[in-house]
């Protein structure tokens, strides 16, 4: 496995993963990978091609910056990088480690594949997706 | 005591002070002796090679060096051709492993890949404490305190190149009792047995091909599917030379290979059983195998760095560090070779460095030299100028035989900047990801190779104007030159502001 023993422990913390027995959370934790950005590191980069890939926050906190404005921070359990994975494109934000970030990555090619096979977790998906078009509706408020 | 005093850099204070003597340190020692940096070297090895005076198992590297590729040994075009030698100034020193290979294959033995490593050092006349074992690390005010076999040294900047390779098993029940990659017995122990290899990586899958002729069944399991180099278009995946277990799997020839967790591993009588779940559907399966393997991996040897602040990711406990290689939690603490792989760069369409592997690690080194000369130890290093008829040649000249960036494809980049007053210069290969994110740098240009998984490489160009970086990707090349006449107009169109007199010129 590419992730540390204590993934699995923190999975079940997340509400992304809440409908999943501990089996499929540790199925799960094998599926990605982990990746660890120093504060002010970016991890995806807005018009840059080829940065596609699905990140779920383990620790720390990212900001998501469009066209150098600050607009949005995510937190523990929250995730990014699923709008350029879903759609093929270039990152339409820059994503930034605020803090230290923990992440968990599962490559954008094996997005699809994943959520298909894990229709909880698809669901949860969207939940956050709602509350994305909420939240950039209040910003053109 | 009298004896401690003997040999190269003994205990005491030093400027920087590199641990390790693998080809990782060996790579960054010879870039700041060049460079004239004040360090010390330690190691707790007896003499140069790292983790290649022992390993790979089965005796043969999985990195080439091709004796004949069109380009002459000493030449700088033919690293790219030569994965193992270390880089370095002098074309005497250079391409010393094609010079030790006894032309049986175009990958080194392992005895010729260590061999050539000590040579290296000797022609560079390289300094190395050996047998001075690392112990433990503190701090006290600026300065890091090394405790050691052989006393303490103090040093305000350290680099650690001591590798991934400490064996590391899970704690799946009854694993412990498990031989690892790294006790494998001598093959013939192994005839007409049922051997059940933990991990389907590179290590695992060249243990099947080593037990291929005399196992009665292999049986390779972890929970990710197998992937294979010749379709990742990367060294991402099992390597060619260890793909026979994976046709004897798919033509039914006795080789399986499951998708499965390794529940656990109990004794019975003189053999295991072993206890798998499906990772697709969650279905038990168990085995009843002579041996058990655990192909599962290194982790980084750091000792006590956790606890002074390093940050650790993924089940090999890599440093996580900058683009710089700086520890992205401890500054002052630096990584070489291997450990650079937690360095994670753009990993454009997902595709990691090479900075896991010699060829991708020795450019790294040199990058990290002249970056601590220039941060940590007030050098001024040379940046060349340039005329504007030169910045295209150049760049095209970079992307077609430039060894770092066809080793370190989106990883490492030659960039060229535009100073206001000293107009364009070259500051020479840099990582990408610092160009890219650097959102108050100089105006410039950085070229580099990348990969996407499915198509040749290609040259991609990153411009940054007024603080905001634009990518412009260019097309392939059957023969991956990219000097001809259309990526020349090409590139000109995307350059010609940024090159234009009147933007280069100083702000009034």
């Amino acid at each position: 496995m590419d992730v540390r023993d204590d993934v699995t422990e923190l999975l079940a913390g997340f509400s992304l993963f809440a409908d999943l027995s501990s089996a499929e959370r540790e199925r799960v934790a094998h599926t990605f990978k982990e990746a660890w950005f120093a504060e002010g590191e970016r991890i995806l980069r807005q018009g840059i091609s080829g940065g596609s890939a699905f990140y779920v926050i383990l620790e720390g906190s990212a900001g998501i910056r469009v066209d150098g404005v600050e607009r949005w921070s995510l937190k523990p359990g929250e995730f990014f990088g699923e709008i350029s994975s879903l759609l093929g494109e270039v990152a339409v934000a820059d994503i930034m480690a605020l803090t230290p970030l923990r992440c968990l990555v599962l490559d954008g090619d094996q997005l699809e594949s994943f959520l298909v096979s894990h229709p909880k977790v698809m669901y949860r998906v969207l939940q956050g997706e709602a509350r994305k078009v909420r939240n950039t509706t209040q910003w053109q408020n | 005591m009298a004896e401690l005093s003997e040999g190269p850099f003994p205990p005491g204070r030093y400027e920087l002070i590199v641990v390790g003597s693998g080809p990782g340190a060996l790579q960054l020692t010879y870039c700041l002796t060049r460079l004239g940096l004040d360090h010390a070297v330690i190691s707790d090895d007896p003499a140069p090679g790292g983790m290649f005076r022992r390993w790979p198992i089965f005796q043969r590297m999985l990195s080439w060096t091709k004796p004949y590729a069109g380009f002459e040994h000493r030449s700088r075009e033919y690293e790219r051709f030569d994965w193992n030698s270390l880089a370095c100034d002098e074309e005497e020193h250079r391409a010393v492993m094609a010079e030790v290979m006894d032309g049986t294959s175009y990958f080194p033995s392992r005895p010729e890949m260590e061999r050539g490593l000590v040579i290296f050092a000797e022609r560079a006349g390289l300094q190395v404490r050996y047998g001075c074992r690392w112990e433990s690390t503190g701090r006290e005010g600026q300065d890091f305190i090394l405790g050691t076999s052989d006393g303490e040294y103090r040093a305000p900047l350290l680099v650690f190149a001591v590798g991934v390779a400490e064996p590391w098993k899970p704690s799946t029940p009854g694993l412990e009792d498990a031989a690892h990659y790294g006790d494998l017995r001598p093959v013939e122990t192994y005839a007409d047995r049922r051997v059940f290899i933990i991990g389907k990586q590179n290590s695992g899958f060249e243990i099947a091909t080593g037990l291929l002729p005399v196992a009665r069944q292999i049986v390779l399991a972890s929970p990710s599917p197998t992937k294979l180099s010749v379709n990742t278009r990367s060294l991402v995946g099992v390597r060619a030379r260890y793909v026979q277990p994976y046709e004897d799997s798919v033509l039914a020839g006795g080789v399986v290979i499951l998708d499965a967790s390794i529940e656990s591993v109990e004794p019975a009588g003189a053999a295991f059983r072993v206890t798998t779940r499906n990772a697709h559907d969650g279905s038990a399966l168990v085995f009843e195998v002579d041996d058990v393997i655990a192909a599962t991996g290194f982790v980084a040897p750091l000792r006590d760095l956790p606890e002074l602040g390093v940050a650790t990711f993924g089940h090999s406990r890599l440093p996580a560090q900058t683009p710089f290689w700086r520890s992205a939690t401890v500054p002052g603490i630096y990584f070489a070779g291997t450990l650079t792989q937690g360095s994670l760069g753009l990993r454009k369409h997902g595709i990691p460095s090479n900075s896991g592997a010699v060829q991708g690690y020795r450019y790294n080194a040199r990058v990290l030299a002249r970056h601590l000369a220039q941060t940590r130890f007030n050098r001024d290093l040379e940046r060349p100028r340039l005329g504007t008829d030169q910045v295209i040649p150049l760049l095209l000249a970079e992307v077609s035989r430039g060894p770092e960036l066809w080793h370190q494809r989106s990883y490492l980049a030659r960039v060229l900047t535009i100073d206001a007053e000293q107009g364009l210069g070259d500051e020479g290969v840099l990582p990408l990801a610092h160009f890219v994110d650097d959102d108050r740098g100089p105006d410039g240009v950085a070229i580099a190779l990348e990969s996407n998984g499915r198509d040749e490489p290609y040259p991609a160009v990153y411009i940054r104007r007024a603080n905001k970086v634009s990518e412009h990707l260019l097309p392939s090349h059957p023969l991956l030159d990219f000097e001809g006449a259309g990526y020349v107009s090409e590139l000109a169109a995307q350059l010609g502001e940024l090159l234009s007199p009147s933007l280069s010129r100083p702000v009034p």
